[in-house]
């Protein structure tokens, strides 16, 4: 076994040391009737040769992003990762270390997490934002959590257009509190209908949960919609799926959103079959103490140097118990790294090339598809169009020409059968984009 | 070897005071459509304005950022990380080479089945092994660490009762208990009750007779618990349970100790969680990914997460079909990255190898306890497994505590244990060896332990100044909570609005 390091020998003598004459006897504390008295039928060990062997070879049953166009969006985005990315994260002193309890030895990962807090602050435009949840869908779910206890009311006005597994999370996570979700209005230009959430706010209704850009890529007023959670003294929580495009809209803390949560996967992360992805969350400093999950906060040592900790942990389970404002423990500390990095690598500049790179590619497959548009309100890079035929049949047409076809919707809203959401990356050619509207048109 | 002084103490800013105008690390393509006008194509109200004090930095000075940050974080590749009830073990590299296999990593997760047929393998694959090395009939891999495991298990715990019209009011959680466990417990609508451990550091069975009753939902039951011990009462733990229509959980944490040995299935678990950062080997990442699959009775299958990997013939796909399903709690499979490292550690261990790993830990903690025992204060003469919990009592009386050995071993050249916890130890320390030591390092670390219990009689001064070799000292928390100060804010001229 070369993952462990005891020699027959030294085995031997620790176990002189103990008194016992096998390893066996360390496990008498478990009663005889319950130990497993039969080798456990799992394979012998492979060598590496045979591990690598059998991976690559189930590489070679999926079509991945990789060697193929992708049009495929709705929350998982086929970005470019830059090189430098997983240089970092392969080091060791990143990726093998475990949350910073010991703040002195863990400056590394304390000051890196700290960056990655004050940039997720700076793309979303609010005060604050912790180091990280599981992924888009859970930090939504604690954001709706949060909304409740910071507005103590039981309603949650959910938008038709926050990504229907989102919305399954977030059922999920409140089915056994007592809380209610009631569905906002959909208008006809895909955002959402300004007076029907005037009308469902109100003292049982505070907390709204709004999706930008939603789930059919529609960009949603969020500033006329916090108007009106406002005026009704309530939460308005954003989520946000491509997190890409807060390097190029209005962030949604200065439209007046009190939370953003959203999926950073397009920062950095590998498309990696759904996970691991980043939950980003941020929100007002006045709901700080209300925040789920780690955060890291900026402090002196003994001898007044700069320097960071774990802090605000009285929200925490490990203090709190029961009382917490979340369960959550581990989070994903390396895919902030990774977003931190790529962040960094973009920076001011890139990031917002990149950003409309994708708007403008997303336009000009927009304009080839004109005729087919469903929603007239603006989008960034993903859109929704009704198909000449079957979603179904023209992604298959689409797969025999190495294309991965877009998001069939009738899988989530019975009503929307014929209709797919496109999604357009950096990653896609012109030429890509024509070959796709070819195949779309029949 | 001397190991003071392995911590580089290179300064380095903030990345945002080493950015500039005119700096920067990326490149893109050129854009291959027309470049119209943005207000051509979008309304210009939507679009932000620049980010003032946003990253500008090159390449190279990136690399030496984050190069240089990482020099100051102690890491298991470093060396022993006794953080007991964390797992500390090493993460093999052949795990983190697969998971980067560009055929399986850039997978779009909305793909057809037919399409990602070799990923779901790979995760019925996982599925299958670990219901052999639990013992359980069915399992989920979806939750994304192990409070989210916790969660979905009382939610499925919850389900079965509800479906048996009456889904109880309580879960009992041992005083001994994770901190997740009450939290997961109240967000899954349960009140909890503490039960008490007792003088052998065991759940005080008394206690739990006279909490049982038809309202209670579960027991959540951590086995080996935080201290260590095998909850060695397990069956007739399992049968007061049962006998009152309530379900034993487990927490799996500890599932290190008992790899081959035993199975939560044959010792009458209902459902439990595991942790793959822990027993399986996937990195801990500095806070995660993690992953945290929960297996279970077939009792409780039909309640499983959303959707399952089912095989027809030699054909891969996903069942969503199932009425009484908890739901979801990821939009879409988990932490995918972290199920291709575990299935790897697996395979590359095999069965025997799982074995010998429990086996290892389980004796490299126990050397640790003898030795030791002698120096600090064993709390719970129990036979402990895969962890041992010692308290201060002794090194306090000379005005050292807990907190101060653990920082005198950072200059000693070790990460500290586990400190404080399990909560029912004055002064805990948690030491959590895994199979990863060797008897060399092993010896190393006592003899550290031994030397700070001698300095505390003989230069306390030494132990509660330290840590002396890192790249901070002791870092003032109290300010830090008092006045939070959460980012980095721009000054001068390149000043945000103020937004706090």
């Amino acid at each position: 076994m070369r993952y462990i390091s005891l020699t027959p020998e030294e085995r031997k003598q620790m176990l002189d040391v103990l008194g016992l004459g096998s390893a066996d006897e360390l496990f008498r504390s478990i009663p005889a009737a319950v130990r497993l008295t039969r080798p456990l039928d799992v394979p012998s060990a492979m060598s590496e040769t045979e591990v690598v062997n059998y991976f690559e070879t189930l590489a070679r049953e999926n079509t991945s992003a990789q060697s193929n166009a992708c049009f495929l969006g709705a929350g998982a985005y086929n970005h470019f990762v830059p090189t430098v990315i997983d240089s970092i994260i392969s080091r060791s002193e990143f990726y093998t270390a475990y949350t910073p309890y010991q703040p002195e030895i863990s400056q590394g990962t304390l000051q890196s997490i700290f960056e990655y807090q004050t940039m997720i602050s700076q793309l979303t435009g609010l005060d604050v934002a912790n180091a990280s949840l599981y992924d888009g869908s859970s930090a939504t779910a604690e954001a709706a959590l949060m909304a409740a206890r910071v507005t103590g009311r039981k309603c949650i006005l959910v938008s038709p257009s926050l990504h229907p597994e989102y919305r399954r999370v977030l059922e999920t996570y409140v089915r056994n509190l007592n809380f209610q979700l009631e569905e906002l209005r959909q208008a006809p230009d895909g955002r959402i209908d300004r007076d029907s959430l005037e009308a469902q706010i109100g003292e049982n209704c505070g907390s709204v949960i709004i999706q930008s850009p939603n789930f059919f890529g529609v960009v949603e007023d969020i500033a006329a919609l916090a108007q009106v959670v406002k005026a009704a003294g309530g939460v308005l929580v954003v989520a946000v799926t491509e997190a890409l495009s807060l390097g190029l809209l209005q962030p949604p803390g200065d439209l007046g959103a009190d939370i953003v949560a959203g999926e950073g996967q397009s920062f950095g992360i590998p498309l990696g079959f759904g996970g691991p992805y980043l939950g980003l969350f941020a929100c007002r400093d006045q709901y700080k103490r209300q925040m789920p999950g780690r955060v890291v906060g900026e402090t002196v040592d003994s001898q007044g140097r700069r320097g960071f900790v774990l802090t605000l942990s009285t929200r925490e389970q490990h203090i709190r118990r029961e009382k917490a404002t979340s369960n959550i423990c581990t989070n994903q500390g390396l895919c902030a790294l990774m977003c931190a990095v790529f962040l960094a690598t973009l920076g001011r500049k890139g990031l917002r090339e990149l950003a409309e790179q994708n708007l403008r590619k997303a336009h000009y497959l927009r304009s080839l598809l004109a005729d087919h548009l469903v929603f007239s309100g603006p989008f960034f890079n993903e859109f929704t169009v009704r198909c000449p035929e079957s979603p179904e049949r023209i992604n298959e047409r689409l797969a025999e020409q190495g294309i991965i076809g877009g998001l069939p919707l009738g899988r989530y809203y019975a009503e929307r059968a014929d209709q797919m959401v496109v999604c357009v990356t950096e990653q896609v050619s012109r030429t890509q984009m024509d070959e796709f509207a070819r195949i779309f048109k029949g | 070897m001397n190991r003071t002084n392995i911590v580089v103490n290179l300064n380095e800013p903030l990345v945002f005071e080493q950015s500039a105008p005119g700096k920067s690390a990326y490149s893109l393509p050129p854009l291959d459509v027309e470049e119209v006008a943005l207000d051509q194509i979008v309304d210009p109200k939507l679009i932000r304005s620049d980010i003032p004090g946003f990253p500008e930095i090159s390449e190279v000075e990136l690399i030496r950022h984050y190069t240089r940050l990482s020099t100051w974080n102690y890491h298991v590749d470093l060396g022993l990380y006794p953080l007991g009830s964390c797992t500390m073990k090493y993460n093999p590299k052949l795990n983190e080479r697969v998971a980067r296999i560009p055929g399986l990593a850039t997978v779009h997760p909305l793909l057809n089945a037919p399409l990602a047929q070799g990923n779901l393998k790979i995760l019925y694959r996982l599925q299958e092994l670990l219901k052999e090395i639990t013992g359980m009939a069915g399992v989920t891999l979806q939750p994304a660490a192990g409070s989210q495991g916790e969660l979905t298990g009382i939610l499925m715990v919850r389900a079965y009762h509800a479906a048996r019209n009456k889904p109880r009011k309580y879960v009992l959680i041992p005083d001994s208990a994770h901190g997740t466990n009450p939290a997961s417990a109240t967000i899954s609508g349960y009140e909890v009750k503490a039960i008490p451990s007792d003088q052998t550091g065991q759940i005080d069975l008394t206690s739990l007779k006279e909490k049982m009753s038809d309202e209670v939902a579960c027991l959540m039951l951590t086995n080996p618990n935080t201290l260590g011990i095998f909850e060695s009462r397990i069956q007739e733990i399992g049968r007061i349970v049962h006998e009152a229509g309530a379900l034993l959980y487990m927490d799996g944490a500890n599932f290190n100790a008992l790899l081959g040995q035993t199975r939560p299935g044959d010792m009458g678990i209902d459902v439990l969680h595991l942790n793959l950062h822990k027993t399986f080997s996937t990195p801990h990442g500095g806070g995660g990914p993690g992953s945290g699959p929960v297996a279970c009775q077939e009792s409780l299958i039909p309640f499983l997460p959303v959707p399952i990997v089912a095989k027809d013939g030699d054909k891969f796909r996903l069942d969503f079909d199932r009425p009484q399903t908890i739901g979801r709690l990821h939009a879409f499979f988990g932490n995918f990255g972290m199920m291709v490292r575990a299935l790897a550690y697996i395979l590359s261990c095999g069965g025997d190898g799982l074995k010998q790993i429990s086996e290892t830990a389980v004796l490299n903690a126990n050397y640790i306890r003898k030795r030791l025992a002698d120096h600090y204060d064993l709390p719970y003469d129990t036979p402990s497994l895969h962890e041992v919990v010692f308290s201060d009592k002794r090194q306090e009386r000379q005005g050292v505590k807990t907190l101060d050995i653990a920082k005198r071993l950072i200059d000693l050249g070790f990460h500290p244990p586990t400190v404080y916890f399990p909560l029912i130890v004055h002064g805990a320390l948690m030491i959590e060896p895994t199979e990863s030591a060797g008897k060399g390092e092993l010896d190393e670390f006592i003899e550290a332990m031994i030397q700070i219990h001698r300095e505390t009689v003989e230069e306390p001064a030494k132990v509660t100044g330290a840590p002396t070799s890192a790249k901070v000292a002791r870092l003032d928390e109290t300010r830090a909570a008092r006045t939070p100060v959460l980012r980095w804010k721009a000054r001068g001229k390149d000043e945000e609005k103020d937004e706090g």
